[in-house]
């Protein structure tokens, strides 16, 4: 099999991270390449230069032999590659055909052919096996065919390597078995195909090759047939180095919050949340442990109240607050740190003063009379809580979006903790945050859990899941795929689990030769 | 109750329907035009006094009143450039870059008027374009006496419908202009150039507009006098809503409102006051937004500035 | 950091300076074209509107209207709201007030006045709410709202003036209000009257609201990010409707003056386009009540000189029109630089 592409000590520089640190990446023609991480691997950063999103600071890239230069989407389309995203390009009102293809549409003179497009539609549809009705408008489809009409755009162009990001993030289970037939019979026709996941089951059951990309770095590229899960979870995953946070041990007492077979949909409609049952204990750290994209976010804002739900039932401390408006969770002893606090968060005019107080402005004493503020008392509520949490620097009446993320964070962290619910939740708590920052805020995390505080916490990062939590859930597919105490728990399981394995056949023992 | 049907079903009615819709007709297709393109165009107001002022200061001048439809179209798309600029190139909101066109064009056409003329509020007579009659058609009973004889300019707005609905839904420019109004992105990852799209399709929505303007200087009227638009600009505007961002559809709420305007008149004499046909068409408008009459939704992308990357 | 954020504030209040000169500028263009001096005309647009005791009063006057038009966008624009239709409000304020202030002939000044002025506020407060209603509830963009609000309050006060309210006369306006609602003229024989203190007093109520109030936090929390303000358990529809209530009423008090003040009588279509200028006004004056009132008062010089400069000169007064129009097109643009300044310093 010859080499169709060659990406060579590709290096990408991001204001505050290294996504690619001098990959390596080939694909061979009429091959399924699997291309895997966590997220913030690296993966989708590597294709998008491909792709003449990006422009990559070091390295080269080689189409069929030749070194090239791909510094536009044009570029990449004239070589052939063609690139199905996460969140699709297609505009809703017009059809399958003319959105196939708009930018080349075939004319005659200056009106649209469009009786030829729909003909070229389903010469294509048929050759590859995509079926699909070249007259329907992309509003009308489910989401596995509006992905289909992504692919016939692309082969389209001539796509002769395709590369697709996450493409079964938004499809149910029958779609997703569709689209592997697909992508054989692309195979079998001599696409090269390069496929983004972080799902195990995947790679083994539709790859040819795969190669793990980890923090940036490339680990490893193999055949599939030569690895297996624990293989890939130990390359995807590595060995974690954990911030050793002091604590004592727990001592957990009921159910502050517990979740009834709770489902929640996204803004799409899809199901996001499974009917998922979970309860967390005053006095513990229950950590949720997951790649982004498996209901998480959905999760908790619908616990949050920020979102409606789909079914089932949110228990906080014994009282239904199912649905609830955000104002009324927050007074039953609620405290939230979202995981985006640039949209949810913060409002990042506001100074760090008026950012304290978000959520508990009218409250006293803060307000006199319900109406006037109390800007001496919103100074000193500040000040408290800048010396507290020490953010820096320490001028209460800057805006908020001056300051570093990890200071910002705390604004949050600060205003959130300070308050001592009863059920705190940390959404990516250190996400975009330094690591001073991150050691400060796992601490007050552990102090709040000691305070007798239930703590949910929801996070990427295995390691900061492993250092502070009591008990570790891994959610995967919009489900808690299992519930461990800490004791149980190793990152290799942990990231087993996390990519879709199931616990029945995860083997402790000898790991690929390492005593575990 | 005769009586009340022969007042509001004759051909002299319908005849000045169709006089009465012809400015908005084509102002209203510029705003559709516009909008479809993804900007915000609620200067039709100032871009249809635009192209009034200089129809009738081209006819004044050169005595040519068809010159003067050139110059009102010319007019109309300099000035859809300049809302174009603003909006697209320096991204500034296209709502207040709307009003401002307004008040500079409220301003601009009495500035001109009083330093040609030195008239207070209204131009010297001027040629107009005189009212053609259509041989077979104005034979025909009844309808032939609405549409056999007409201003040349009537003729063209209905014409002009069909020309911006074929070239809206059969053309790839139009294609192209959809997607652009709805998915930017997603054109702009097909090759297709948004902000050239966009210029054009403003620059074009002047044009129109000042097209409708000049029905009304120098074919309905033969003078311009200060503000004549008279808030068609945003009756206009209100049909675009109305018939859904369509030709087709804008035409049939045109021809509504202005049936509504020619009927103004002949209701008051059964006591119906004639401001209350004329806040027709925005209530209307406001009952459609509201979801009463279907949906009305606009193209997605309207309002916001392209961003690339 | 400090220094950037610094030359960031001195931006702020230099670019509406920047943008009036170069208005000013493309102005003097217009002036060379009627064939007169720019400096000449200037000087009596500037001398004529400020030059004396008299002047300064008409100006003020002419400026009181702006001011509260000024404040009704500025106020919903801090909510994150686009009021374009304050010229509507004001009519409708201005209606309310007028049948107040003719229909009681036997009330006590004490009682009148207020009275008049709150049927103001209200009428206004409620053309306000109406589109923010709709926006609240049922998600529909305001501006188009506003705008047909606008036209139908245009009509259904003319239609009221004309008809039902007909003040007798041939001419299209109702009977005058009582001398007990009436505001007392401050500088006769200007016609500047005591409207202007209630411009002042809604400025400072205005910037209290917003900055000194629960109220005013959750407003502008909404207009900065409606996400954060939801999560913070703000509840969005309700500021949304209360903003633009608040913004109707100011708008309101634009066309109370005009009534109880200047004209003393509802005339059909008094507003030469008040509303809009209000738009201008709250743009240069960066939305802050006291660059609203700065604003405003420019505006009322420019209104004011350009009577004078039209009759000693050939500058067609209309130039002020124009003048003002320049205005807003150089400070829309303005917000570009500010923004491109913005992201930098976030990158």
């Amino acid at each position: 099999m010859d080499t169709v592409l060659e990406m060579r000590s590709i290096t990408k520089q991001f204001p505050r991270v290294l996504a690619n640190d001098q990959v390596d990446f080939d694909l061979r023609h009429g091959e399924i390449h699997a291309l895997v991480g966590e997220n913030g691997s690296g993966k989708s950063t590597l294709m998008n230069i491909l792709y003449g999103l990006y422009q990559s600071d070091g390295g080269e890239i080689i189409v069929r032999g030749q070194k090239v230069d791909i510094n536009e989407p044009r570029v990449a389309i004239d070589l052939k590659i063609g690139m199905v995203f996460q969140h699709f390009m297609l505009v809703e009102p017009l059809t399958v055909a003319e959105n196939i293809v708009l930018g080349s549409e075939l004319r005659k003179g200056p009106f649209l052919d469009t009786k030829r497009a729909i003909q070229e539609v389903e010469e294509l549809s048929q050759k590859y096996g995509l079926r699909i009705d070249p007259k329907a408008k992309i509003a009308d489809l489910s989401v596995g065919l509006q992905q289909r009409v992504e692919i016939l755009k692309a082969l389209y162009r001539g796509a002769e390597i395709l590369i697709l990001d996450e493409p079964t993030a938004v499809l149910t289970p029958q779609e997703v078995e569709d689209l592997f037939k697909v992508l054989r019979a692309l195979r079998a026709q001599g696409t090269s195909i390069v496929f983004i996941t972080h799902k195990i089951k995947e790679v083994l059951s539709l790859s040819d090759r795969v190669s793990v990309l980890r923090r940036g770095k490339k680990i490893g590229t193999k055949a599939t047939s030569e690895t297996n899960e624990q293989d890939l979870a130990e390359m995807m995953v590595g060995r974690v180095v954990l911030f050793n946070v002091e604590k004592k041990p727990a001592e957990p007492g009921e159910d502050v919050l517990y979740l009834d077979r709770l489902s929640v949909k996204d803004q799409f409609g899809q199901v996001k949340v499974k009917e998922v049952e979970l309860g967390v204990r005053s006095g513990e750290v229950l950590g949720i442990a997951g790649v982004e994209g498996n209901g998480q976010s959905e999760l908790v804002e619908a616990i949050a109240g920020l979102r409606k739900t789909a079914g089932g039932r949110v228990f906080l401390n014994g009282q239904d607050i199912t649905d609830w408006s955000p104002l009324k969770i927050k007074e039953a002893g609620f405290g939230y740190v979202p995981e985006d606090r640039h949209r949810r968060g913060l409002v990042l005019d506001y100074s760090v003063a008026d950012n304290l107080i978000l959520g508990f402005h009218g409250k006293k004493p803060h307000v006199r009379g319900g109406v006037w503020r109390d800007d001496k008392a919103i100074e000193e509520n500040a000040e408290k809580l800048i010396e507290e949490y020490d953010i820096r620097p320490p001028v209460a009446s800057q805006p908020a979006r001056s300051l570093s993320g990890g200071n910002q964070q705390k604004i949050v962290v600060g205003r959130e903790f300070t308050q001592d619910p009863s059920l705190l939740i940390c959404a990516q708590p250190t996400r975009g945050v330094d690591v001073g920052a991150i050691e400060f805020i796992h601490k007050q995390v552990i102090a709040q859990r000691d305070r007798g505080a239930a703590v949910l916490l929801v996070s990427a990062e295995l390691d900061e899941i492993l250092s502070l939590s009591d008990r570790i859930a891994v959610m995967y597919n919009g489900q808690i795929v299992s519930v461990m105490s800490r004791e149980e728990v190793t990152e290799h399981k942990l990231g087993f689990l996390m990519l879709g394995g199931r616990l029945e056949d995860y083997r402790a023992g000898e790991v690929n030769g390492h005593a575990e | 109750m005769g009586d009340i049907l022969a007042l509001l079903f004759n051909t002299a009615v319908f005849g000045a329907a169709l006089r009465m819709a012809t400015p908005l007709i084509f102002a209203a297709l510029g705003g559709i035009f516009s909008e479809r393109s993804g900007v915000v165009n609620i200067a039709l107001e100032g871009m249809m006094l635009m192209g009034a002022f200089t129809a009738m200061f081209v006819s004044h001048q050169t005595g040519m009143p068809w010159l003067g439809v050139l110059g009102a179209i010319l007019a109309g798309l300099l000035v859809g450039l300049l809302h174009a600029v603003f909006c697209i190139h320096y991204r500034a909101n296209q709502v207040v870059v709307g009003t401002a066109i307004n008040i500079f064009a409220g301003g601009l056409t009495v500035f001109l008027l009083r330093y040609y003329f030195g008239a207070a509020g209204t131009s010297p007579s001027v040629a107009t374009i005189p009212d053609i009659t259509i041989p077979l058609i104005s034979q025909i009973p009844w309808i032939g006496r609405i549409i056999g004889r007409q201003n040349p300019l009537v003729y063209l707005a209905l014409i002009a419908v069909v020309v911006a609905h074929i070239v809206i839904y059969r053309t790839s420019w139009g294609l192209r202009l959809r997607a652009v109004g709805e998915h930017p992105r997603a054109a702009d990852t097909v090759g297709v150039n948004v902000f050239r799209m966009r210029y054009l399709a403003v620059a074009l929505s002047g044009a129109l507009a000042g097209l409708g303007g000049t029905y009304l200087s120098i074919a309905h009227l033969s003078r311009f006098s200060e503000g004549m638009t008279a808030g068609r600009g945003f009756i206009a505007l209100a049909a675009v809503i109305f018939g859904k961002w369509t030709p087709y559809g804008a035409l049939g709420a045109c021809l509504f409102f202005g049936y509504a305007d020619a009927l103004q008149m002949r209701l008051q004499d059964i006591g119906i006051p004639t401001q209350f046909m004329n806040m027709l068409p925005y209530v209307l408008t406001m009952v459609a937004l509201a979801g009463f009459i279907g949906k009305s939704v606009g193209p997605k992308a309207s309002g916001q500035p392209y961003i690339k990357g | 950091m400090q220094s950037r954020l610094k030359t960031i504030r001195w931006q702020g209040i230099a670019t509406p300076l920047v943008a009036v000169f170069l208005a000013l500028l493309v102005g003097a263009g217009f002036i060379l074209f009627v064939g007169e001096n720019p400096l000449t005309a200037y000087r009596i647009l500037f001398m004529e509107s400020l030059g004396s005791v008299r002047n300064i009063a008409t100006t003020l006057q002419r400026a009181t209207p702006l001011m509260f038009a000024g404040l009704a966008v500025a106020f919903a624009y801090r909510a994150g709201l686009f009021n374009i239709g304050a010229e509507g409000q004001l009519y409708m304020g201005a209606f309310a007030a007028a049948w107040v202030g003719f229909t009681f002939t036997a009330l006590p000044r004490l009682i009148h006045l207020p009275l008049a002025i709150l049927a103001g506020m209200i009428g206004g407060a409620l053309w306000g709410a109406i589109p923010g209603f709709l926006k609240a509830k049922l998600g529909i963009h305001e501006v188009i709202n506003t705008i047909m609000l606008n036209f139908i309050a245009l009509y259904l006060t003319d239609w009221l003036a004309t008809g039902p309210f007909h003040g007798g006369s041939w001419v299209p306006e109702t009977a005058r209000v009582s001398a007990s609602a009436a505001l007392a003229r401050l500088y006769p024989p200007t016609r500047l009257s005591s409207g202007i203190y209630l411009a002042l007093l809604a400025a400072l109520i205005a910037y209290l609201i917003l900055w000194k109030t629960k109220q005013g936090y959750e407003l502008r929390a909404v207009g900065l990010n409606p996400q954060a303000a939801e999560y913070g358990g703000i509840n969005v529809a309700k500021n949304t409707i209360i903003a633009m209530a608040i913004s109707g009423a100011l708008a309101g008090l634009a066309g109370t003056e005009q009534i109880l003040g200047l004209h003393q009588r509802f005339i059909v279509r008094f507003s030469a386009d008040l509303g809009f200028m209000g738009v201008a006004v709250a743009l240069l004056g960066k939305n802050h009540p006291v660059g609203v009132l700065l604003a405003a008062i420019l505006f009322g010089a420019l209104q004011t000189g350009s009577a004078a400069m039209d009759r000693l000169t050939s500058v067609p007064r209309e130039l002020i029109t124009i003048i003002q129009a320049l205005i807003i097109f150089f400070v829309a643009a303005d917000y570009l630089i500010r923004r491109i300044l913005r992201m930098k310093e976030e990158a």
